[in-house]
C-alpha cells in the first residue's frame, strides 16, 4: 500500500498522468468502451452482409433515435433518483392523439401537435405531483399511470375511430422535417442529435443540471440547500412526457400511422440505454454522452444482429449480459472515480 | 452579563409530538465565538432540540430569540436564511458530485446571459478550494474532485466551510465525530475551533466527553428532555461530566445522597 503511494508520488509528470486519469475516470468511458467493443464484434460477424455501410449504420441509428429521444429525459429522472416507465403508454397515446386529431378530425398539424404536447405535459405533471406529494416510489406511480394511460388510449381510440390504430399522412413540409429519410437516416436521428445537444447543455453546463445531480445525490441536503426539489422533479416528469410525445409524433410522420398498443419494449430499452450508458440507478450520477452511447450500443445489438448469422433471439441474451456487465462496471468506475481523487496525494 | 453577544436564545421551549412530550422548559443561550456542547444519553432529545432551533420543528410553546428578537421559522430554509446552519453526521454533501459543484449546490455562480447562463466552473472551483483550504484542509487543491473521495472528516469540514461561506452565524453540528476515528475527529474539532475563532456561535452534540472538553466553552446536559445541568468550562471535572452524561438523573441523585450523608 505505502509502496504504491511512494511510486505514485515519485513519478513526476503529473500533468500527463492527470489527463489520462481524467479520461479514465470519465464516467462515459465505460459506455464508450462498451460501444466500441459491441461495434467491433458486430462489424466482424456482419461484415459479409454490409453491416459497415451507410445503410447498415442508418438502420440501427434510426432504431436507436426513437429510444434515444425518450432515454435522455428518462436518464435525467434516474439521475434525480426517480424512474419513469409510463413512457411506454405516453408514446402511443401521443401518436394516437395526433393521428386522430389531424387525420379523421382534420385539424391543422400545428394545432394537433400543440394539443398532443399539452396532453403529454398533463400526464407528466400528474406523475410528478403523485411522486412528490405521496411517498409512493416513482416506479409504482408510473406503473399505475402506464396502465391507466394505456387503457385509456385503447378505449378512446375505439370510441373515436372505431379501431386501435389510425392512418394519417402529414403535409409535405412536416413530413420532410419529421419523417423523411436523408442518406438513409430518418429525420428522427437528426432530432435526437439536436435534442442531445440541448439537453447536454442543461445537464452539464446550466445550474439547473447541478440541481438534478444534487437532488439525486441527497434529496434532504438538496432541499436544505434551497433547491426546489419537488418543482424540479415535476419538471423532469413533464420533460420526459413531452419528449416521449415528440418521439410519438416523429413515428407518425415516418410511418403515416399510429398504433394504440402500449409500447412495453420502450420501457426496457430506455432503462437499458441509461444503465449501459453509466447512469447510476440509485441516482446522483450519469452523463448525457453516456446515455447517448448506451442507446447506440442498444441499437447495434438489436438491429445489427440482422446483419450477422447469429440467431436473432440471441440479441436478448447479449443485452442481458451487457446490462449485467454495465452495472458491475458502473460500480467499479464509481469507486475509481472517487478513489482517484484521494489516491493521488495520500498523507 | 458578558461582553460577547448572545446570538440565539431559547426561553421555556417545550416540544411534544402529539401525546409524547420530548422537550420540557428548555432555557438555553449561545454567544458569538462560543461553543456550546449539548450532552445527553440516547433519546434525551438532543436532536429534537437542535431541529427545533433549525426550523425543522416548531416549538409547541416557548420562544426562540435571535439577537434578542423573537423569531419563528417556517422551515429549515428560513432558519438558514437567518443564519442558522445545520451540518448532519453524513449530510450536506453529495458523494458523486465534484467538490465545487457540491459547495455551490443551489446557489451556483453563473456566467453568460439569458437562457445561456452556464455554471462558472472556474470561479466555483477557485472559491470552493480557497474556502476549504482556509479552514486548514490543505489536502484539497482541485475543485473537480468528487466529494466521495474525501474522508469523513474532510466532508464534515467541507460542509462547515460551506455553511460559513454562505453567512452562517450559528453552526449546529449533530454528532459530527460519531463515525470518525481519532485522527479524523481531531480534524473536525480543529475546524470547530476555527469556526469559533471566526466568531460563530457553535452548538456541538457529542457522546464523547473528550471531544466535548476539547472544544466546549459551555455545556448543557439534557436528561429526558430537560436541562439537567448547565455549566461553563472548568466548572466541573471530566468525571462529573461523564457521570452526568452516562448516569443521568439517578446517578446525580445517588451522588447527592452520598454527599449529604458524608
Ligand atoms: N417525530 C417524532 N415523533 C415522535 N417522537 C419523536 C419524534 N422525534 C423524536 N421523538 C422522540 O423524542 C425522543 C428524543 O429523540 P432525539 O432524537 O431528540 O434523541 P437524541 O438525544 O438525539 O438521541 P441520540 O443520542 O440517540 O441521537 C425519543 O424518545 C424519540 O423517540
Ligand atoms: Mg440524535
Amino acid at each position: 500500500m505505502s509502496e504504491a503511494i511512494q511510486t505514485a508520488k515519485s513519478s513526476k509528470p503529473i500533468a500527463s498522468r492527470l489527463s489520462v486519469g481524467e479520461l479514465m475516470r470519465s464516467p462515459a468511458m465505460g459506455a464508450f468502451v462498451g460501444m466500441v467493443l459491441v461495434f467491433c464484434i458486430f462489424a466482424a460477424f456482419g461484415y459479409h452482409k454490409n453491416f459497415i455501410s451507410i445503410v447498415g449504420f442508418a438502420n440501427w441509428m434510426n432504431f436507436a433515435s426513437m429510444i434515444g429521444i425518450v432515454a435522455i429525459p428518462v436518464g435525467f429522472l434516474m439521475v434525480a433518483g426517480e424512474l419513469d416507465i409510463s413512457v411506454g403508454a405516453i408514446m402511443p397515446a401521443s401518436a394516437m392523439t395526433l393521428g386522430i386529431l389531424c387525420g379523421p378530425y382534420e385539424l391543422p398539424l400545428g394545432i394537433g401537435m400543440l394539443i398532443t404536447f399539452a396532453m403529454a405535459a398533463v400526464i407528466g405533471c400528474i406523475n410528478g405531483i403523485l411522486v412528490t406529494r405521496t411517498q409512493v416510489p416513482s416506479f409504482i406511480v408510473t406503473l399505475a399511470t402506464l396502465f391507466a394511460v394505456g387503457g385509456l388510449t385503447l378505449t378512446l381510440s375505439v370510441i373515436f375511430v372505431n379501431r386501435p390504430q389510425v392512418a394519417y399522412e402529414a403535409p409535405e413540409l412536416a413530413k420532410a422535417l419529421l419523417g423523411d429519410r436523408y442518406f438513409g437516416f430518418r429525420a428522427s436521428v437528426f432530432w435526437w442529435i439536436l435534442l442531445s445537444g440541448i439537453l447536454y447543455f442543461i445537464l452539464h453546463k446550466s445550474p439547473w443540471g447541478n440541481w438534478i445531480f444534487a437532488v439525486g445525490g441527497d434529496p434532504e441536503s438538496a432541499r436544505n440547500a434551497g433547491i426546489p426539489v419537488n418543482r424540479l422533479k415535476i419538471s423532469l416528469f413533464v420533460l420526459s412526457a413531452v419528449c416521449t410525445a415528440f418521439a410519438g409524433m416523429l413515428q407518425v410522420a415516418a410511418f403515416n400511422s399510429a398504433q394504440s398498443a402500449t409500447n412495453f419494449p420502450l420501457i426496457f430499452n430506455t432503462i437499458i440505454a441509461c444503465v449501459v450508458g453509466g447512469v447510476v440507478l440509485t441516482g446522483g450520477f450519469g452523463t448525457l454522452i453516456g446515455i447517448f452511447l448506451g442507446t447506440m450500443t442498444l441499437g447495434i445489438v438489436q438491429q445489427g444482429i440482422g446483419y450477422t448469422d447469429i440467431d436473432r433471439n440471441l440479441s436478448q441474451l447479449i443485452i442481458g449480459i451487457m446490462l449485467l456487465a454495465a452495472v458491475l462496471m458502473n460500480g467499479t468506475f464509481q469507486k475509481l472515480a472517487t478513489s482517484w481523487s484521494t489516491g493521488k496525494k495520500e498523507d | 452579563m458578558n461582553d460577547a453577544k448572545t446570538v440565539l436564545e431559547l426561553r421555556n421551549v417545550d416540544k411534544s409530538f402529539g401525546p409524547i412530550d420530548v422537550l420540557h422548559k428548555i432555557n438555553l443561550s449561545v454567544k458569538a465565538g462560543e461553543v456550546l456542547c449539548l450532552l445527553g444519553d440516547n433519546g434525551a432529545g438532543k436532536s429534537t432540540l437542535i431541529k427545533t432551533m433549525a426550523g425543522v420543528h416548531a416549538p409547541t410553546s416557548g420562544e426562540i430569540l435571535m439577537d434578542g428578537k423573537p423569531v419563528s421559522f417556517s422551515g429549515p430554509k428560513a432558519a438558514q436564511e437567518a443564519g442558522i446552519a445545520c451540518v448532519h453526521q453524513f449530510g450536506g454533501t453529495f458523494p458523486l458530485m465534484s467538490i465545487s459543484r457540491s459547495f455551490f449546490a443551489g446557489v451556483e455562480p453563473t456566467k453568460g446571459w439569458g437562457p445561456f447562463k452556464v455554471f462558472d466552473r472556474k470561479k466555483a472551483n477557485e472559491i470552493a478550494v480557497h474556502e476549504v483550504r482556509n479552514f486548514g484542509i490543505t489536502r484539497i487543491d482541485d475543485g473537480d474532485r468528487l466529494v466521495g473521495g474525501l474522508s469523513g472528516g474532510e466532508r464534515q469540514s467541507l460542509a462547515i466551510a460551506r455553511a460559513v461561506y454562505f453567512g452562517a452565524r450559528v453552526l449546529i453540528l449533530d454528532e459530527p465525530t460519531a463515525a470518525l476515528g481519532v485522527k479524523q475527529s481531531a480534524h473536525v474539532l480543529r475546524i470547530v475551533n476555527e469556526a469559533k475563532r471566526r466568531g460563530l456561535a457553535v452548538i456541538f452534540i457529542t457522546h464523547q466527553v473528550m471531544h466535548a472538553l476539547a472544544v466546549g466553552d459551555h455545556f448543557a446536559v439534557l436528561i429526558r428532555g430537560a436541562i439537567a445541568a448547565d455549566f461553563k468550562q472548568g466548572e466541573k471535572t471530566r468525571e462529573e461530566i461523564a457521570d452526568l452524561m452516562a448516569g443521568g438523573e439517578s446517578m446525580a441523585d445517588l451522588e447527592a445522597k452520598v454527599g449529604v450523608q458524608a
